[in-house]
């Protein structure tokens, strides 16, 4: 039964990850699309807790280094996403005894979660030496957050749900 | 002494360990990416096997969704020439399909069709499927087309506009390709001329900012604007065949401290926006599709 629920997670990951890739390049803004995987992760975060999460973002992030067209040095989505899933769960550990967080903070921890996972890949990418010029690093942080944001409503109330009912007793025990 | 219970692996336990053994974790994977020809470069492909063909669906599946806000979007004659293009490209498979291989009816591919026959190459057809994100701050794309079509790493891709990139590593039935506008590729160019030689750096920007940088190696060498740009080739005829038309200067710099000209070079074609593109292979490749051969036939 474990199993099946990491197959279950693993393959609204892939979902994403194939939406981001194939779909939303036609709606971009500078070539900037919606994290959708991010997202997920975020909404794992907010009922399962960062331990999944953080799990859950590492298989996110090393299928996002990994699938095509995927160039840049594999672990860097892989190291934005551990963090994501761990900075969403404590916003989750933090409201702990409402089980569903309320739509504000949801959207507070969508916008971090953003800024924080878009940062780190494009921090480690500075630290790796890529050429990244400070402006258009400034645009694409800035432009990811805003789009985030914009399917935040779309993307995760069913995201919840169904992580919530992969695990209903769990995450009643937990929330 | 307190009592630690085993409570599960979802146990409420502090997270900040798994936290450092997943770190720790992606920091292994980026040293183990980093050596050439590791187990990442096997998994890499893997992956490739697996996604490439879900991408490939899904491409396919939205295409008729995503002519909408491209209609609504552009400006540029560009879009309306891919919008008649796809157009002209169904009507060709479906001409196909009938066996009716009339060479009059193969205008849609007319811009490859006249590329192929000036570079003395064939063009193996094929579509974008995936384009990797702003956030990612690399700028490669999926094509549909892999080692069944006779693709291998390094051949030049282009559309009928002129230079898109080239490939980097194939699937069996999708390639990964590497956009000249990434901060990575560096292009071997010629200004057409003057015939001087120079070296073409992406900067990594999509769209309207989606310039290149040309270093001369001449330094007494001024190109003026205007001036169009063609890729300068190798022998082997590896990464770039030469010939291919990349854009055409828009501003010159001349930098007194690195003795170089730094030109600004506007590419012809709009990466915001690629669809159909062909991949220069050697003539009489097989493949598992329709190539345009160099005298611009249809095999």
């Amino acid at each position: 039964m474990t199993w099946l629920r990491a197959l279950v997670a693993f393959a609204i990951v892939s979902f994403a990850l194939v939406l981001q890739v194939s779909l939303f390049p036609h709606l971009a803004w500078h070539g900037v699309v919606p994290n959708l995987c991010l997202l997920v992760v975020v909404g794992a975060a907010l009922t399962r807790g960062p331990q999944f999460a953080m799990v859950l973002g590492f298989a996110a992030g090393v299928a996002l280094d990994l699938a095509p067209p995927a160039d840049h040095l594999a672990g860097r989505w892989a190291l934005a996403l551990v963090v994501v899933g761990y900075v969403a769960g404590q916003v989750r550990q933090g409201s702990r005894g409402d089980s569903r967080p309320a739509s504000g903070t949801v959207l507070a921890t969508v916008a971090a979660s953003s800024f924080v996972g878009t940062s780190v890949f494009a921090l480690s990418g500075v630290v790796l030496g890529d050429p990244i010029a400070i402006p258009e690093l400034l645009e694409v942080i800035v432009g990811a957050l805003l789009w985030d944001l914009l399917l935040t409503p779309l993307v995760l109330p069913p995201v919840m749900a169904l992580f919530r009912r992969l695990e209903p007793a769990l995450a009643h025990m937990n929330g | 002494m307190r009592e630690r219970r085993w409570r599960g692996p979802e146990g409420p336990k502090s997270p900040v360990a798994l936290l450092v053994a997943l770190v720790l974790a992606s920091f292994c994977l980026m040293t183990l990416d980093s050596t050439a020809g590791g187990p990442v470069d096997s998994a890499r492909r893997a992956a490739g096997e697996v996604f490439g063909p879900v991408e490939v669906a899904t491409a396919t599946a939205v295409r008729p969704f995503t002519a909408v806000p491209h209609w609504f979007r552009s400006k540029d004659d560009m879009q309306q020439d891919l919008i008649a293009l796809q157009a002209e490209n169904s009507r060709l498979k479906s001409d196909l399909a009938t066996h009716d291989y009339d060479k009059n009816r193969l205008e849609e591919y007319d811009g490859l069709t006249a590329a192929a026959r000036s570079l003395g190459t064939s063009l193996v057809p094929a579509r974008v499927v995936g384009m990797g994100s702003s956030q990612s701050f690399s700028r490669t794309v999926t094509i549909d087309a892999g080692s069944d079509a006779g693709i291998r790493p390094d051949l030049t891709v282009l559309d009928n506009d002129g230079l898109v990139g080239r490939v980097l590593r194939v699937t069996h039935t999708t390639a990964t390709v590497l956009l000249i506008v990434d901060a990575n590729s560096v292009v071997g160019a010629r200004v057409g001329r003057s015939m001087q030689v120079g070296l073409l750096h992406g900067r990594g920007a999509l769209g309207t900012d989606g310039r290149l940088d040309l270093e001369l190696v001449d330094q007494t060498a001024v190109p003026s604007e205007g001036d169009a740009v063609v890729t300068w080739g190798s022998e082997a005829g590896g990464p770039y065949v030469s010939g291919v038309p990349i854009g055409k200067v828009t501003h010159v710099y001349s930098s007194v401290r690195e003795t170089t000209q730094r030109a600004v070079i506007d590419p012809y074609v709009d990466f915001g926006a690629l669809d159909l593109v062909g991949v220069v292979v050697p003539s009489g490749t097989a493949s598992d599709r329709a190539v345009i051969e160099a005298n611009g036939t249809l095999r």
